[in-house]
């Protein structure tokens, strides 16, 4: 580590993400005055002013660590994603968007045409002129340009190199804590890094493994939405309830909050480490445990699932091995 | 690079060679996967011949072989080949790997350009997952000496009897309360003419009184767990609420039961039997069966005369289902197969029509112990017909019903000819498209039949129908055929029709396949192993099929299929130990979250959960490798050996060529 007598430079930069992962940081409470005591923060637009120019400016590899949230959704994430993994030591993958492109990645689903259209012609959006964004215009001051949407979502190892992954939607504030420790006992040579590629701040097993509930042989002749059954039992396990729980295919690491308080799993720590493909992994294993013996029964209940993709792939359609991130859209 | 893989591609004389630039494939692979480690790739006329395997084994002991690959046909023909070769040689037989290039690529294909490239890519697939492989140890369990045989017809019977002579013990399982199957129906069998039940119930009773036979009949099985060697099979007897251990046969219930149902299985529907009752007077066993949907006491709480009567005491009304529980090391399914309904063919009337008659009922009829006393009567049970019309084909080579032939009905539609000739002296007309009398003295009766004076037309019969046109068809029922010999349509009157019905398979046949692992073929017939070379044998091994559970057949077919597949048991039996393939599942217990989603999949119960652990578990010597609960695990954590993502990944990268020679 290169630390130079003075403190180590920090980054953090957020793509096509909603921001969760800036709150989850923030969220670590007084743990954030460690980052500030431990680190140089360089740059970090949601927390600090600070223009692309000086990151341009900085000497390749003088920021020690970047956490970078969001996938790569247009140009301009693109053009920063690269930016600083040339000025980073250590590039983090930071939560679901970046590690599989989480709900924006969802947007594969169709092209970019149909995505303005569908954003600019809502419900409560009056757009009788079929106005729409372009990439530059003349103003009299100059010419403007806003950043040009791709035809999809990468997550950011399909753009730029990755040492770390650190996987949530967002990443549990607990487990950020826990990893700010670790680069500071790193940062003084008390720890190492994990190897490279590895995830970090989560669980080796999945979500079963942290999970309360009462777990039993299951075979499922209904599936629900969770809102349709009342009262949900407490203590046993939700999918054998009906509900689709996405708990058995997904990273440990959260303490199992959603299904310990009786909501299902809807997956946002991503795939196990065993999983290639989550989605492929969570539709056997729903379809192996349903009760059926006719092709008809077998339908009735997997439409139970009314959006099987959004349910098994919510968040990691672009990640996934379908490699549902690849351009498959013939744009006109 | 650490291993050094061959690569042999067959020619399998023209049948790859034709199709496949087989030198161009071994060639590229050669230049284009010598990075991976491929270090020798030969083509050859046949790599199945004994000189074939030599020219394997000895390049594994000369260079060193770690690795084989023979691109050739499908693993089901021979992976054993090349996998013995290869142990031969001193190289672990789970080294080898097999590129379907035949089934998969030559037979598929007909333009060379295309099937060469793919062959290529199957080959690159099959190099690149053979690099993965790792070394395995067969595991050998001891095998059971016990035998299941499923259906008491003449195949089972046969089957069974075999075994039991060879002096190892069967358990024979029928679901009708006597065994004998459909031929204990027929009065005559073709083309000898013996009476059917005098060459049949000596057997019967064979298998009834044999010490090595366990007969299980008003019985069914309900699982079937286990594999080769070691299946654990449970049986449901069904409640006769008869005392067996009391009963002695002696009939006196079925006298005195008050009750008469119309026989719709023995009697084809024709005769009446008891509440109580036996089938057949030489049913084995002689135990009789109550009719518990159609006893007066069940009905109504009062009757009981079957008990007031039972010297004995045998009649037992509390008696319950009963399950039992036998290991046996081989099964064999013998289950027969059900009449083509001949209702569904409406325009020949039957159902509608009263004096068209279905084969097994005209087998009733004609039989001496039938309704009928076997005298050839219409349906009003005492009018003689004067002419008789045989329609073959019913059901059968018909695209609305079934394309298959069905092999018995000529020969079955002739002996029906002769027996109306015998008995009525009546005019018959045989009414077929094509007449099939293969086999040993067929086409002589076919012969004698016409000598007889039988009368044939050759053409499809278009209706059997009884609104007269004419006045010499009055009263009669009128076949409307094309007649293609003669080039024209004819109307024949007769009093009565017989219908060739085709043969179909069990009802439940699917259901059957599926309790005991095999398959069963587009027209539902079980699938043998190899239609020409493996006919009684299934792909699940220690399961065989005979009789016409396997297809359309007559009885001495039958016969030898039930001997062969005892042939094929015994040799299993005296191979004593069974070597299991050692493709098995293993939980990665770090990565397992006890979430148990495949602790309800195992088909062979094999997994088990840790409670302690919260981690579930497989049994290596009941797991069979099918890679179900692999498949299903939603944390990855079960991984099949022989079938890791490692392996299957790196056969896919094979496949689309990523695994190449960086240009």
């Amino acid at each position: 580590m290169t630390v130079n007598g003075s403190k180590p430079k920090f980054a953090m930069y957020w793509a096509a993400s909603c921001g969760g992962c800036e709150i989850a940081v923030l969220n670590t409470h007084e743990k954030i005055l460690d980052v500030d005591a431990n680190f140089d923060v360089v740059f970090w637009p949601v927390a600090m002013d600070a223009k692309y120019k000086d990151v341009e400016a900085m000497e390749d590899g003088s920021i020690l660590l970047t956490l970078f949230n969001g996938g790569i959704r247009n140009d301009e994430n693109e053009h920063l994603a690269k930016l600083l993994r040339r000025k980073s030591q250590i590039m983090v993958s930071f939560g679901s968007c970046a590690c599989e492109g989480c709900i924006p990645g969802l947007a594969n689903l169709s092209p970019v045409g149909d995505i303005v259209h569908a954003a600019y012609n809502t419900i409560t959006t009056d757009n009788p002129n079929e106005i729409y964004p372009r990439i530059s215009y003349d103003v009299p001051e100059g010419e403007l340009h806003i950043p040009k949407l791709a035809k999809v979502l990468r997550p950011l190892d399909l753009v730029v190199d990755v040492d770390c992954y650190m996987p949530g939607c967002p990443p549990e504030s607990h487990q950020i804590a826990a990893v700010i420790d670790l680069v500071i006992k790193v940062v003084k040579g008390e720890a190492e890094l994990p190897p490279k590629g590895s995830v970090i701040g989560a669980g080796d097993s999945t979500v079963c493994d942290e999970c309360p509930r009462a777990r039993n042989v299951k075979s499922i002749k209904e599936f629900k939405r969770i809102q349709d059954i009342a009262p949900v039992d407490p203590d046993l396990c939700l999918l054998e309830q009906g509900i689709p729980c996405n708990g058995p295919a997904t990273r440990s690491g959260c303490n199992a909050r959603c299904p310990a308080v009786g909501a299902q799993c809807i997956g946002c720590y991503g795939p196990a480490e065993g999983v290639m493909d989550y989605g492929a992994r969570l539709i056997t294993a729903f379809s192996s445990v349903i009760d059926a013996n006719t092709t008809e029964e077998i339908d009735r209940i997997l439409d139970g699932i009314p959006d099987p993709t959004g349910q098994v792939y919510r968040f990691n359609l672009a990640g996934s091995l379908l490699k549902a991130n690849r351009d498959a859209w013939k744009v006109k | 690079m650490t291993e050094k893989v061959g690569v042999y591609v067959c020619h399998c004389g023209s049948n790859i060679a034709g199709t496949v630039d087989v030198e161009d494939v071994a060639h590229w692979a050669a230049e284009k996967l010598g990075h991976q480690g491929v270090i020798i790739a030969r083509e050859y006329k046949f790599m199945c011949s004994s000189l074939g395997q030599e020219l394997i084994e000895k390049d594994i002991k000369e260079l060193g072989l770690t690795r084989v690959v023979v691109a050739a046909c499908s693993p089901h023909l021979h992976e054993k080949t090349f996998r013995i070769a290869a142990k031969n040689a001193g190289l672990n037989p789970y080294l080898v790997e097999l590129a379907s290039i035949r089934e998969q690529v030559s037979w598929v294909h007909s333009d060379k350009v295309v099937a060469t490239a793919k062959a290529k890519a199957v080959v690159s697939g099959a190099v690149s997952r053979a690099i993965q492989n790792a070394p395995l140890e067969e595991l050998k369990v001891p095998i059971n000496s016990n035998t299941l045989v499923v259906g008491g017809g003449i195949a089972g019977i046969q089957s069974a009897l075999e075994i039991a002579n060879a002096g190892f013990h069967v358990y024979l399982v029928e679901r009708e309360p006597s065994i004998g199957g459909h031929m204990a129906q027929f009065d005559k069998t073709f083309p000898t003419l013996d009476c059917s039940a005098c060459i049949l119930t000596p057997r019967m009773v064979e298998a009834g009184t044999h010490p090595n036979i366990t007969l299980l009949t008003w019985s069914e099985v309900t699982n079937v767990a286990g594999y080769v060697g070691n299946f654990h099979v449970t049986i449901k007897k069904k409640a006769r609420f008869i005392n067996e251990e009391l009963c002695t046969g002696c009939g006196i219930c079925q006298e005195k039961c008050p009750k008469k149902v119309i026989d719709d299985v023995y009697e084809a529907g024709l005769g009446y039997r008891k509440a109580v009752y036996t089938p057949f007077a030489q049913a084995v066993p002689n135990f009789p069966v109550m009719d518990k949907d159609n006893c007066t006491y069940f009905e109504k709480g009062t009757c009981k005369a079957c008990e007031k009567f039972c010297p004995t005491g045998a009649i037992d009304f509390n008696q319950q289902d009963e399950l039992l529980h036998i290991d046996v090391g081989n099964i064999v399914l013998a289950t027969g197969y059900d009449l083509f309904d001949a209702r569904r063919v409406s325009n020949y009337g039957y159902g509608r029509l009263p004096n068209v008659f279905t084969s097994l009922e005209f087998e009733r009829l004609s039989n001496a112990a039938g309704p009928t006393n076997g005298n050839i009567v219409l349906r009003d049970g005492k009018t003689a017909p004067k002419s008789v019309g045989i329609i073959h084909c019913v059901g059968s080579r018909d695209r609305n019903f079934n394309n298959y032939c069905s092999v018995i009905c000529c020969m079955q539609g002739l002996k029906f000819a002769h027996l109306v000739h015998e008995r009525t002296g009546a005019t018959v007309y045989n009414f077929y498209i094509d007449m099939r009398t293969a086999y040993k003295a067929y086409d002589e009766f076919y012969q004698r039949v016409l000598e007889e004076g039988t009368l044939f037309v050759r053409g499809k019969v278009a209706e059997v129908t009884d609104a007269a046109r004419y006045s010499n068809e009055k009263g009669k029922l009128i076949i409307q055929t094309e007649d293609t010999l003669a080039g024209k349509q004819r109307r024949i009157p007769v009093d009565m029709v017989i219908l060739s019905s085709g043969l179909q398979p069990r009802h439940d046949a699917k259901e059957v396949g599926k309790l005991f692992g095999i398959s069963c073929s587009m027209d539902g017939w079980f699938t043998e192993k190899h239609p020409k070379l493996d006919p009684v044998a299934t792909m699940t091994e220690g399961i065989y099929i005979v009789g016409c559970a396997q297809g359309p057949k007559d009885i001495p077919s039958s016969v030898a299929q039930g001997a062969a597949a005892s042939a094929r048991v015994l040799d299993k039996i005296l191979q004593k130990e069974v070597a299991l393939e050692p493709i098995k599942a293993t939980v990665n217990k770090e990565m397992c979250s006890g979430c148990r989603i495949c602790n309800g999949l195992c088909p062979f119960n094999a997994i088990g959960f840790l409670a302690d652990d919260n981690v579930s578990e497989i049994n290596p010597a009941l797991c069979q490798g099918c890679g179900t609960c692999v498949a299903a695990c939603p944390a990855g954590a079960i991984s099949g050996t022989g079938f890791s993502n490692e392996q299957i990944i790196a056969q896919i990268d094979g496949l689309l060529m990523r695994n190449l020679e960086p240009a």
